[in-house]
């Protein structure tokens, strides 16, 4: 994933040279995760080059230079370092455009590796998407695999608006599905495993359906799908699995019909559990789908705790968790 | 035995029923600061961040190495400049007493610092400002009636109802949308001023910050991005000696001025009386100068004061002596500006108060062509639909369900 991530910056570099990418350790070095190596050397130090230690600093500027008429890309390197961007995300980024009445505009992405699973502690693994799907004006983007993180990074990329873009760190190399004791595979042997060379975009506002079925919908999004696909399989419900892709805006189109045609719904994501985004999704079904609904809706989530280092596996909602939640639901009458 | 450790908390020179005391603000004489060339070693101007340029002296004669090259002419716009924002301030203080507007933020005594600044930029620069250089938009001529609309979120107002009275934009002005976050604004310049250098531009920008949100981290953030990409931004704090109850001390803490800030940073720093319209404009010549000619930033500290409240939900004499503004040593930008143009033969006594009718009436017009279009609370207000546009480039389908809600 992590090579279809570069080449959507590559592709969008090489399409329009108002495209910058700067972060921390992303110049020469190519960025921690490497999403971002050769850029510089390909398109120079002006368009792609390292910043101080100060994600304030990198989303604040980044806003002035979508303002001026850039279309900045920038790495906050942990999802977990940006709150010192906070402000400059909420109250500035995101509300541009509607306090000028679109005088000044902020296209603007700001990529953040998301999520656990690499024994990263507290400050390593946090998931905090919610904290930006709560704020107007802000679209939320969230890929599970590396075509849709090629296409959604072009497409958000291609936005007028600022788009946060979470990239689930455990996905970078391989469809992690939860079981960790079991060896890595790769992205090679997946079908959306590649992601094509040149431009093409994946739509922001899209689910997709990763796994047909009549039993049960599971609306997640990130690592979670290739967990959620796991419990499917392993338990033998004949799960439905929307890959929500984009948080914000939101596919409800795709969630209602779903959830109209199993009946049953279970609400998936790494986050905390309390007020995390699957509080919203609950409440959208149950609007659009009550009385459709043979059972409560179930939401499986990362424990209202810090992310902890030793027990990370205790913490993960693994394909045990929601396996055993697909045959709870399923056994409600 | 140890002594225990003790606790400080600065406390301003003097409170309510004390006398006023500028003893600690050191004011050399107009003309005695040097002019380096803007390629100057910022190591070689380090003292300049503990002076105070100044061009103006008691006498209103323009003395001293700072003395820019503006004409009669140019002088005599500076003043109706200033005249027509504290007349612009009257009337709209008043609007906001009389209701038909929530709020309203005046500039009393810092009427220079954006008026001259304004003049020094070129077309196409931009400004981050701050809820206190509106002289930006008069001086740029930018309309009355559109600043008006503004306040009152009337039918009219450019921004469509959605932003607190004086938080006004205008790109085509020079004019970015001001946030009502402190701060947050000083980085987006260094921001803007990194992508015009980025593309080859020749545009700079011009950050705006007063004494008190210096102490925000964007602040910090700022000088170090300015600092590494040598960005060409100007990047101006505005020390009016309070931020709301708050003296100046709290936020500089030890260091000896806000502009020696940028020593640390290798940022050139200067300090200027800001309510000398000559000092103001020839220091931001100065500091844009080296902007646009890929010199780097440049922090300049604006020594003024703030004569009126906060804003109109404020009432100093809660917290600093009465008579303090009167005793402020550097004076008024207005008057000080009046007394130079009566001294070189360029305006007089009689002139002055002929054109300060004439512009209050020019102000009372633009005021009655606003509330044609609705005040605050009365006649003609934007739509509520307007609340749904502009969220995003286009409605997603969850803003399109709630407008429904709405009926609009």
């Amino acid at each position: 994933m992590i090579e279809a991530i570069r080449s959507a910056m590559d592709v969008s570099m090489g399409r329009d040279e108002d495209v910058v990418v700067f972060g921390e350790d992303v110049g020469f070095f190519g960025g921690v995760f490497r999403c971002t190596q050769g850029l510089q050397q390909k398109y120079g130090a002006s368009r792609c080059f390292d910043a101080p230690i100060n994600e304030l600093g990198i989303v604040g500027a980044a806003i002035g230079m979508a303002a001026y008429g850039l279309r900045p890309c920038v790495e906050i390197q942990f999802a977990d370092y940006m709150y010192p961007a906070y402000d400059q995300i909420v109250s500035e980024a995101a509300r541009l455009r509607h306090r000028s009445a679109a005088d000044f505009t902020c296209p603007l992405v700001i990529r953040m590796p998301t999520g656990g699973g690499i024994f990263g502690g507290e400050t390593h693994s946090q998931s905090p998407e919610a904290l930006f799907t709560h704020v107007a004006g802000l679209k939320t983007v969230v890929p599970s695999n590396p075509y849709d993180a090629k296409g959604l990074l072009i497409a958000s990329i291609e936005c007028e608006d600022p788009v946060i873009f979470l990239e689930p760190k455990r996905l970078y190399n391989g469809p992690f599905d939860g079981h960790h004791d079991r060896p890595v595979t790769p992205w090679s042997k997946h079908e959306l495993g590649e992601a094509p060379d040149g431009h093409y975009t994946v739509p922001l506002g899209e689910a997709a359906i990763r796994r047909e079925g009549s039993g049960v919908t599971v609306i997640t999004y990130g690592t979670m799908v290739h967990v959620a696909l796991a419990a499917a399989e392993e338990t033998g419900v004949d799960a439905e699995i929307i890959d929500l892709r984009t948080l914000v805006p939101l596919d409800l189109d795709a969630i209602a019909a779903s959830v109209k045609k199993t009946g049953r719904c279970i609400v998936l994501h790494e986050a905390t559990l309390t007020s995390g985004f699957g509080a919203e999704l609950v409440a959208l079904v149950q609007e659009a789908c009550f009385f459709h609904l043979e059972a409560p809706i179930v939401r499986v989530a990362g424990w209202d705790t810090p992310y902890p280092h030793a027990q990370e596996w205790a913490y993960f909602p693994g394909p045990a968790r929601v396996g055993a939640a697909m045959r709870e639901i399923m056994e409600t009458r | 035995m140890t002594a225990p450790l003790r606790f400080h908390v600065p406390e301003p020179a003097s409170r309510p029923g004390g006398a006023p005391d500028f003893s600690n603000v050191v004011i050399p004489e107009a003309g005695s600061v040097t002019r380096p060339p803007v390629d100057v070693d910022p190591k070689e101007i380090r003292d300049h961040a503990f002076s105070i340029i100044r061009v103006l002296d008691r006498d209103g004669k323009a003395v001293g190495p700072w003395t820019p090259p503006l004409d009669k002419e140019a002088l005599i716009t500076g003043l109706r400049n200033m005249m027509t924002l504290r007349a612009f301030d009257a009337r709209m203080q008043m609007a906001q007493r009389q209701g038909k507007t929530s709020f309203y933020m005046q500039h009393t005594g810092e009427e220079a610092v954006s008026c001259a600044f304004r003049v020094a930029l070129a077309p196409g620069d931009m400004n981050f400002p701050t809820y206190r250089q509106a002289g930006l938009l008069v001086a740029g001529g930018y309309p009355l009636v559109d600043m008006m609309c503004q306040i009152y979120s009337n039918e009219r107002d450019p921004l469509k109802g959605r932003q607190l009275p004086v938080l006004y934009s205008s790109k085509a002005n020079g004019f970015f949308t001001i946030s009502g976050n402190l701060a947050t604004q000083f980085i987006q310049a260094v921001g803007w001023a990194m992508a015009s250098a980025i593309k080859g531009d020749t545009r700079i920008a011009a950050a705006w910050v007063g004494d008190g949100a210096t102490a925000e981290s964007d602040f910090h953030a700022a000088l170090v991005f300015a600092s590494t990409y040598k960005a060409p931004v100007v990047l101006n704090v505005v020390n009016n000696q309070w931020a709301i109850s708050t003296f100046q001390g709290i936020a500089r803490g030890g260091s000896g001025t806000f502009a020696a800030r940028g020593l640390g940073f290798g940022i050139p720093a200067l300090r200027v009386d800001g309510n000398d319209y000559l000092a103001v404009y020839s220091v931001a010549q100065w500091a844009i100068e080296r902007a646009r000619r890929n010199l780097g930033p440049t922090l300049v500290e604006y020594v003024t004061y703030r004569a009126g409240a906060h804003s109109t939900s404020d009432d100093p004499s809660a917290y600093r002596p009465k008579a303090e503004s009167e005793g402020w040593p550097l004076g008024d930008p207005l008057v000080r500006l009046k007394d130079h143009v009566i001294a070189i033969g360029a305006w007089s006594v009689e002139r002055h108060v002929q054109a300060e009718t004439e512009i209050m009436a020019e102000v009372v017009a633009a005021q009655k062509e606003a509330e044609r279009f609705g005040t605050l609370h009365a006649g003609g207000t934007p739509s509520a639909r307007d609340i749904f546009e502009d969220v995003y480039a286009d409605p997603p389908p969850h803003l399109r369900r709630q407008r429904q809600q709405i009926g609009v």
